[in-house]
C-alpha cells in the first residue's frame, strides 16, 4: 500500500493559481467520490486552505493514481496537465510531508497553527463521506500526534509574528484581559486599522477613531464599529484611553512628554500602551522613560516579531528530527499490515 | 524528626528554585506545577516542624529567632498558595522559593535557643505574635509581587522582551496582587497591635517604634496608591523597599523583644 499526495501551495503557486483550484466545501463530496473513481486510489483525503490544495490517497498502483490525480487538479484550474504548477509525493515523502503540514512547518508563517484544524476538518469530511481507508484514518491520526508532539516538545510556536499579534500580547501583559479596555487611534491608516482589528479580536471594548479629516475617521469607525472623533478633541477623551494607535502624517512628534504629563495626571496611575506606527514618529521617545507610559515604535514591533520568526526557523530541524521518528514509526505499521502476519491489533 | 522535617522544607524550596532557574537558562520553561508542589510540600514539613515544636512546647513555636523565621516562611508560603493560583501569578513559585530558602537556611545556621518562660502565659501575645508574622508573611509576598512587577516592567520599557517576559503575568494583575496582599498584611498588623494592646505589651521602646514605622509606611504606602498618587513602579519599588526594610529590622526587633 502506498501513501500518495499531489497539489499545489503557497510557494509553488501565486494565490491568482490557488483560487482556481481551491475545493469548496460544496464541492467536497463530488471531489472525493472522483478521486476514489481513478483507478488504483481506495481512499482519498482532500486538503484546501487559502494556502495550499492537497490530495491525499491511499493507492496500491501510485504511478496510475499520480496521473489521475494530476489530471483532475488540472481540469478544476482550468489548465493543461503539464501547465499546472502540481507537485506530488508518495511513501515515505508523502507521510513527511502532511506530518509537515499538520506541524506548521510548511506554512506561509513557520509554526502556524490554524493548519491543524483544517487537516483534522479535512480528515473528518473524508471519514464522513467514507472516503478514508484504514491507512489513512492511520496516518492522519498519526499526523494529529505528531502536530501535537512538536508544539509540545518545542518551541515551534513561540511568540507573536505580526505586528497586529506583537501589539496584541503587549497589551496582554499590560492590562491582562483586554474585554474593558478601550483603543483610540490617531491617524485612520491601514496598519492602525489592522491592530486596532486584532485587539478588537481580543475582545476590546471600544475604539475611538480621530483623524485630520473627519469624513476619514467616520468612515473607518463604520468599518470597524468604533466611535469618531475630531482630531482637535482627542485630548479630551485621552484619560479614558488604554491603548493609544497613532499613524500620523504630522512632520513632529504629537506625543511629547510637556504634553502628556498633565494628561498622565488625570490617569490617577493607570499604565498607557502606545503604538506608534507612524513614519515620521508621533511620539517621542522620551515618554517612553514617564511613568506608567510604555511606547512601541514600528520597528520595535517589527523585531520583536522577527525575533519569534527567528527562533521558531531555529526549533525546525529539532521538529524535522521528531517527524523523522514519526515517519518511521508510520511506515513501520504500513509494512506490517501488509506483511503475511498482518499488524498486531492495538 | 526535627532536623529532618527542616532538610526536606530546605530541600523543597532548593528544588523548586532551581527547577526553574534551570528551565529558564535552557529557554524550556513552562508554567507548571513544579513548583506549586515544591512550595506546598516545603509547607507541609515546615508545619509537621512547627508542630512539634509547638507540641513539645505547649505554645506557638514563635519564641525564638529560627522559629520566627520557619513560621514567617510557612506564613509566605501558605499565601504563596492560596494567592499563587488565584491569580494565575504562575512564575511567582520561583520568585517565592529563593526567599523561603533563605529564611530556611538562616533558620538553620541560627542558634536554636530556648524560649523565654513568660512567651507562655499570655494567649494575647501569641495571638499578637502570630498575626505579626502573618503579616509579614502577606508582606513577603507583596514584596515578591513588586519585584515580578519591576522585573515585568522593565521587560516592556526595554522593548526588546527576553524568555522571561512570557512567563510572567501582565503588570496590571501583579499590581492588584501587590495591593491586596500589602492590605491584607496591613490590616493582619493593625490586628496584631490590637491583640498587643490587650496583652499590655508596652508601647515604648524600640521594637514598638520599629513595628509602628513599619506600619505607617504601609499604611502611607497603600493610602497613595488608593488616592491614585502612587502607582506602577513607584508603588512596587515602595512595597518591596519597605519589607526589605523590616527584613533588616526583624531580628533586631527580636533582639529588642528578649529584653523587653
Amino acid at each position: 500500500m502506498n501513501i500518495l499526495c499531489a497539489g499545489l501551495n503557497h510557494r509553488t503557486a501565486h494565490v491568482d493559481v490557488r483560487e482556481r483550484f481551491a475545493v469548496r466545501e460544496s464541492e467536497m463530496a463530488g471531489m472525493l467520490g472522483r478521486l476514489r473513481a481513478i483507478e488504483g486510489v481506495s481512499g482519498a483525503v482532500v486538503l484546501s486552505t487559502c494556502n495550499r490544495v492537497e490530495l491525499y490517497a491511499s493507492s496500491l498502483c501510485p504511478l496510475r493514481a499520480l496521473d489521475g490525480f494530476r489530471a483532475l487538479l488540472a481540469e478544476k484550474g482550468g489548465l493543461s496537465a503539464p501547465e499546472a504548477p502540481l507537485y506530488h509525493h508518495a511513501t515515505p515523502q508523502a507521510v513527511r510531508h502532511l506530518f509537515r503540514v499538520a506541524s506548521g512547518l510548511d506554512s506561509m508563517v513557520i509554526g502556524e497553527t490554524e493548519i491543524l484544524g483544517q487537516v483534522k476538518k479535512a480528515y473528518s469530511v473524508a471519514a464522513d463521506n467514507g472516503a478514508a481507508t484504514r491507512p489513512l484514518h492511520r496516518l492522519f491520526q498519526h499526523a494529529f500526534r505528531v502536530a501535537k508532539s512538536v508544539r509540545t516538545e518545542t518551541q515551534i510556536t513561540s511568540g507573536p509574528t505580526s505586528v497586529g499579534s506583537v501589539a496584541v500580547e503587549l497589551a496582554e501583559k499590560i492590562f491582562g484581559t483586554l474585554s474593558d479596555r478601550r483603543v483610540m487611534i490617531l491617524g485612520a491608516g491601514e496598519v492602525s486599522e489592522r491592530t486596532a482589528r486584532s485587539l478588537q479580536s481580543r475582545g476590546v471594548r471600544s475604539v475611538i477613531v480621530s483623524n485630520r479629516t473627519y469624513e476619514r475617521a467616520a468612515t473607518l469607525a463604520a468599518e470597524i464599529g468604533g466611535m469618531a472623533l475630531h482630531f482637535d478633541h482627542w485630548e479630551k477623551s485621552f484619560a479614558d484611553v488604554d491603548i493609544l494607535i497613532t499613524s500620523t502624517n504630522a512632520p513632529h512628534a504629537i506625543l511629547t512628554p510637556e504634553k502628556l504629563e498633565p494628561l498622565m495626571r488625570l490617569r490617577r496611575g493607570a499604565p498607557l500602551f502606545v503604538i506608534d506606527l507612524a513614519v515620521p514618529r508621533d511620539a517621542d521617545p522620551a515618554i517612553n522613560g514617564m511613568e506608567g507610559i510604555f511606547l512601541y515604535d514600528i520597528d520595535s514591533l517589527e523585531q520583536i516579531a522577527a525575533r519569534s520568526l527567528d527562533v521558531r526557523r531555529q526549533e525546525v530541524v529539532r521538529c524535522e528530527s521528531l517527524i523523522e521518528e514519526h515517519v518511521g514509526g508510520f511506515l513501520s505499521w504500513l509494512r506490517a499490515i501488509h506483511s503475511p502476519e498482518g499488524y498486531p491489533a492495538r | 524528626m526535627e532536623r529532618l522535617a527542616l532538610f526536606t522544607a530546605t530541600l523543597c524550596y532548593l528544588f523548586g528554585f532551581a527547577h526553574t532557574l534551570f528551565a529558564l537558562g535552557a529557554g524550556k520553561f513552562r508554567p507548571g506545577r513544579f513548583n506549586l508542589a515544591a512550595v506546598a510540600l516545603g509547607a507541609v514539613a515546615q508545619g509537621w516542624w512547627l508542630s512539634m515544636r509547638g507540641a513539645a512546647e505547649h505554645s506557638c513555636p514563635i519564641a525564638n529567632l529560627p522559629e520566627i523565621l520557619i513560621f514567617l516562611s510557612w506564613s509566605i508560603a501558605l499565601l504563596y498558595l492560596v494567592v499563587g493560583p488565584a491569580y494565575r501569578l504562575s512564575l511567582m513559585g520561583a520568585f517565592t522559593a529563593p526567599l523561603l530558602l533563605i529564611l530556611q537556611i538562616a533558620a538553620l545556621l541560627l542558634p536554636d535557643e530556648r524560649r523565654p518562660a513568660c512567651f507562655r502565659a499570655n494567649p494575647w501575645v501569641e495571638t499578637h505574635a502570630a498575626l505579626s508574622l502573618i503579616a509579614y508573611g502577606a508582606f513577603g509576598l507583596a514584596c515578591i509581587a513588586g519585584l515580578m512587577f519591576l522585573v515585568q516592567e522593565g521587560q516592556l520599557k526595554s522593548r526588546r522582551p527576553a524568555e522571561i517576559f512570557h512567563h510572567l503575568p501582565p503588570i496590571s494583575a501583579l499590581a492588584d496582587a501587590i495591593r491586596r496582599l500589602a492590605g491584607i498584611g496591613f490590616l493582619l498588623l493593625t490586628l496584631s497591635f490590637v491583640a498587643g494592646f490587650l496583652a499590655h505589651l508596652g508601647v515604648a521602646g524600640g521594637k514598638f517604634w520599629a513595628s509602628l514605622l513599619i506600619w505607617l509606611l504601609y499604611g502611607a504606602i497603600l493610602a497613595g496608591a488608593w488616592s491614585g498618587r502612587l502607582a506602577g513602579r513607584r508603588f512596587a519599588s515602595a512595597v518591596a523597599a519597605t519589607f526589605l526594610l523590616a527584613l533588616i529590622l526583624l531580628p533586631l526587633i527580636q533582639q529588642l523583644s528578649t529584653k523587653h
